[in-house]
């Protein structure tokens, strides 16, 4: 194995460092970048200029980043002197950790957590009306105690009882929360009753809750009709459109 | 209040409130007392929001506000309180050892609701261990009750201040805000109530009463027009009193580690006894005859008296002074400096070796040594002594005194003796645990973050299964599903979670040593 390097490239780190075991190479022979796969522990300076060199590949993308060689404690460029200390393990340990955890979790769903208001989006969507959005009116979820809390944090809530006269008021359709309620759980019968099996006594219940449902349905459609000029059941939102004609090209499409 | 413990007390708030509340309560710590307007002009959120978050810090005891001149409400933040809220995981454990689950379940409502009448808690309480109790079995109130007259007798619940009673009538408006005055008498006092009735189990669709379509389903199963008999009573945890608690562990504990079993129990009892007359910043404990000590000890021990008073005079006479003799009494809090000496030993056993903790050891023991002696004492060679020296002096751990020969101040004709000032390094660790919490907790809100897709996506399927296995799906259809989750992503999830968790229980450590530490202000 020649000691010299070829012209123009220089190898040479000349650390003075252990020679290495296996038969033929020399360390020295290799180019900094492979040193990174070498199969044993590397000294400190050895690791720290390994890295820069790295570092400088990776920017320069000869060698992508990506998977980094696991790095436990001690491992990466600078290594520790010491070990940190353990970790409480143990039921008590293991007991705190999960209760901060659930802690946390718990505190999120609480009224307490307050989201900020979510943007107003530039259009209004058809599926607002069936979104329950947040308290009403930028109010608080919770009752506190007014009595012991200054009356300057009060926020007025009026607009809720209008709104509740009107619902009094048969068969007008103001946006109230009540009609939202009843809307989604239309839905959402409607939606179990394509899933559930039918029974006799299922059947005969159905059949109440379709006339119902029916009814109130003729009610929505007349509802929407107020609001666009078009016929629901007759939209036709052009799925089938060119989806017969799949078999014989040989014919003619006019 | 420094930069640490303002970014500490963001991360917490937001955590735990969201950013709402994070940014008004912030602004408060920053600029101290201030009325609505002004904080709402100056953080640029809407009255509404301020107002608000200002509802929920006031509920859970973060901020406090004060009725001013010309009836201008001001409203200040306690920052020492917000750093609490990372302790709360431990007061609830200790509530579990003391008083088995009730007891927990009482401290833990108290403490996310912030403050609270008894019968709420009781209810609150019965209902969960309803929950998760077998089937049929409720929870009485009664238990719950008995409970909580527990903690209150033991001060670890404590009232709130409530608004006084007013016997004569205000004729002008009622004050724009109620100043709220305790009592130190009424404190623990815990109101006459009977509370009859069981825990009740939240319905599920099969025990709904029959009949009952689903769409007129009652709004709320809790009647509201009852009038409750302990309205304006309110209730929160006392942690001052946890802190005790916590004290008395670690130096029952110290003495445990330093002589044997015996006499730590004897500190035990007399920390005991000493616990409700004592208050919790006293330098040293109520003056306790051993006669006292001898009639309350606990029953497994049966030492005869001498034996007792041989214990007693081998902990008077320790260097360390855990228990100091003035006429047979016993002294408490003096313990609390040598625990953070070893506070401060051990965590400089992790970061710069046994060899610098021996130094440190020997200097404040000695109280000034000079380089010399200090290579002689420890035993250690000169340079490294000189360049450990070097690095403690440099991190303030050690500072160092001059003492001049001559009245030129001539370097080489000066004694330079170095000492540790235990209260600026417990201060400047104080410092650093502050800002490695917050690091903790920065790096784990970002590693969920950068996982958000994937912990999501777990979620939805352990959504889909258990409803699935609620409908009663097969073992196939399960695990179909279970395998919508590859492998590599089970294994990323594997990761965020061990990541997640190390870094949790790193702040629980870290916020055990800010404890012992904060004890020493």
């Amino acid at each position: 194995m020649s000691a010299e390097s070829p012209p123009g490239q220089d190898w040479g780190r000349g650390h003075g460092a252990a020679e290495v075991a296996e038969p033929g190479f020399k360390r020295a022979d290799f180019p900094p970048q492979l040193l990174l796969h070498w199969p044993r522990k590397l000294t400190n300076r050895e690791l720290r200029e390994a890295g820069l060199e790295r570092h400088r590949l990776e920017e320069a993308q000869y060698i992508s980043s990506w998977p980094r060689r696991g790095l436990r404690v001690g491992e990466g460029q600078q290594p520790l002197e010491f070990r940190p200390v353990p970790l409480p393990s143990g039921e008590e340990g293991e007991y705190v950790l999960a209760l901060k955890q659930e802690l946390r979790g718990a505190m999120r769903q609480l009224p307490y957590f307050i989201r900020p208001a979510v943007p107003k989006r530039d259009v209004e969507r058809y599926s607002d009306k069936y979104q329950m959005s947040g308290p009403i009116d930028n109010a608080i979820d919770w009752n506190p105690d007014w009595r012991r809390l200054p009356r300057e944090l009060k926020i007025r809530v009026r607009k809720l009882q209008k709104e509740r006269i009107t619902i009094l008021l048969p068969k007008r359709p103001p946006k109230t929360t009540e009609d939202k309620e009843e809307t989604i759980q239309k839905l959402e019968t409607l939606e179990k009753k394509e899933e559930e099996v039918t029974s006799e006594e299922d059947e005969e219940k159905e059949e109440e809750e379709e006339k119902e449902e029916e009814e109130e349905e003729e009610y929505d459609e007349e509802e929407h009709e107020e609001e666009t000029d078009y016929i629901m059941s007759y939209f036709d939102n052009g799925e089938d459109f060119g989806g017969d004609s799949d078999d014989n090209m040989d014919e003619a499409i006019y | 209040m420094t930069q640490a413990e303002i970014k500490l007390c963001s991360l917490l708030l937001q955590e735990h409130f969201g950013e709402i509340v994070e940014k008004i309560g912030v602004h408060l710590i920053r600029t101290g007392s201030q009325p609505l307007r002004v904080i709402a002009h100056d953080t640029g959120t809407s009255l509404d929001q301020v107002k608000k978050a200002l509802c929920v810090l006031i509920q859970h005891n973060l901020v406090s506000y004060q009725v001013h001149k010309r009836g201008v409400v001001e409203y200040e933040a306690q920052c020492s309180r917000v750093l609490r809220m990372l302790r709360y995981p431990r007061y609830i454990y200790t509530t579990k050892t003391l008083y088995s689950d009730t007891g927990e379940l009482i401290v833990e409502e108290l403490l996310l609701n912030g403050k609270l009448t008894m019968s709420a808690v009781v209810k609150k309480v019965a209902d969960r261990l309803t929950e998760t109790m077998e089937d049929g079995k409720t929870m009485d109130y009664a238990e719950v009750s008995n409970t909580f007259v527990r903690l209150a007798d033991t001060h670890f619940v404590q009232r709130c201040p409530s608004v006084p009673t007013t016997e004569n009538s205000d004729p002008g408006p009622p004050p724009p805000a109620p100043t709220l005055v305790i009592n130190e008498k009424d404190m623990y006092l815990v109101p006459k109530l009977s509370l009859i009735g069981k825990g009740k189990r939240r319905r599920s669709s099969d025990e709904d009463a029959a009949g009952e379509p689903k769409a007129k389903r009652p709004k709320h199963t809790t009647d509201n027009k009852e009038p409750i008999p302990d309205d304006g009573i309110y209730w929160q945890a006392n942690l001052d009193r946890f802190h005790q608690h916590f004290r008395d562990q670690a130096i029952v504990s110290a003495v445990a580690n330093r002589m044997d079993q015996t006499s730590s129990e004897i500190v035990r009892t007399m920390l005991r006894m000493s616990e409700i007359t004592t208050s919790s910043s006293a330098p040293f404990t109520q003056p306790l005859s051993s006669n006292e000590i001898f009639r309350s000890l606990p029953v497994g021990y049966n030492i005869s008296k001498q034996v007792l008073d041989q214990y007693l005079t081998l902990l008077a006479d320790d260097p360390l002074e855990f228990v100091g003799k003035s006429g047979d009494s016993g002294g408490g809090m003096y313990v609390i400096s040598i625990l953070t000496t070893c506070h401060l030993l051990s965590s400089f056993l992790s970061r710069f070796g046994s060899r610098c903790a021996r130094i440190f050891r020997l200097v404040l023991q000695k109280k000034h040594l000079e380089q010399k002696q200090v290579e002689d004492f420890a035993m250690i060679p000169a340079k490294e002594a000189k360049d450990m020296l070097y690095k403690m002096l440099s991190e303030n751990f050690m500072s160092l005194q001059e003492i001049p020969k001559t009245p030129d101040h001539a370097p080489s004709r000066t004694f330079y003796l170095y000492t540790v000032n235990i209260l600026s390094a417990a201060r400047m660790l104080l410092h650093r645990c502050y800002k490695s919490i917050a690091n903790l907790i920065e790096r784990r809100q970002f590693e969920t973050k950068e996982n958000k897709r994937l912990l999501e996506k777990s979620q939805r399927v352990e959504a889909i299964i258990a409803s699935m296995q609620a409908t009663g799906a097969e073992e196939a259809q399960l695990q179909e599903i279970e395998e919508m989750i590859t492998a590599p992503e089970r294994q990323q999830l594997e990761t965020l979670k061990r990541n997640v968790n190390k870094l949790d229980a790193s702040e629980i450590q870290v916020d055990e040593t800010i404890f012992l530490l904060e004890s020493y202000h």
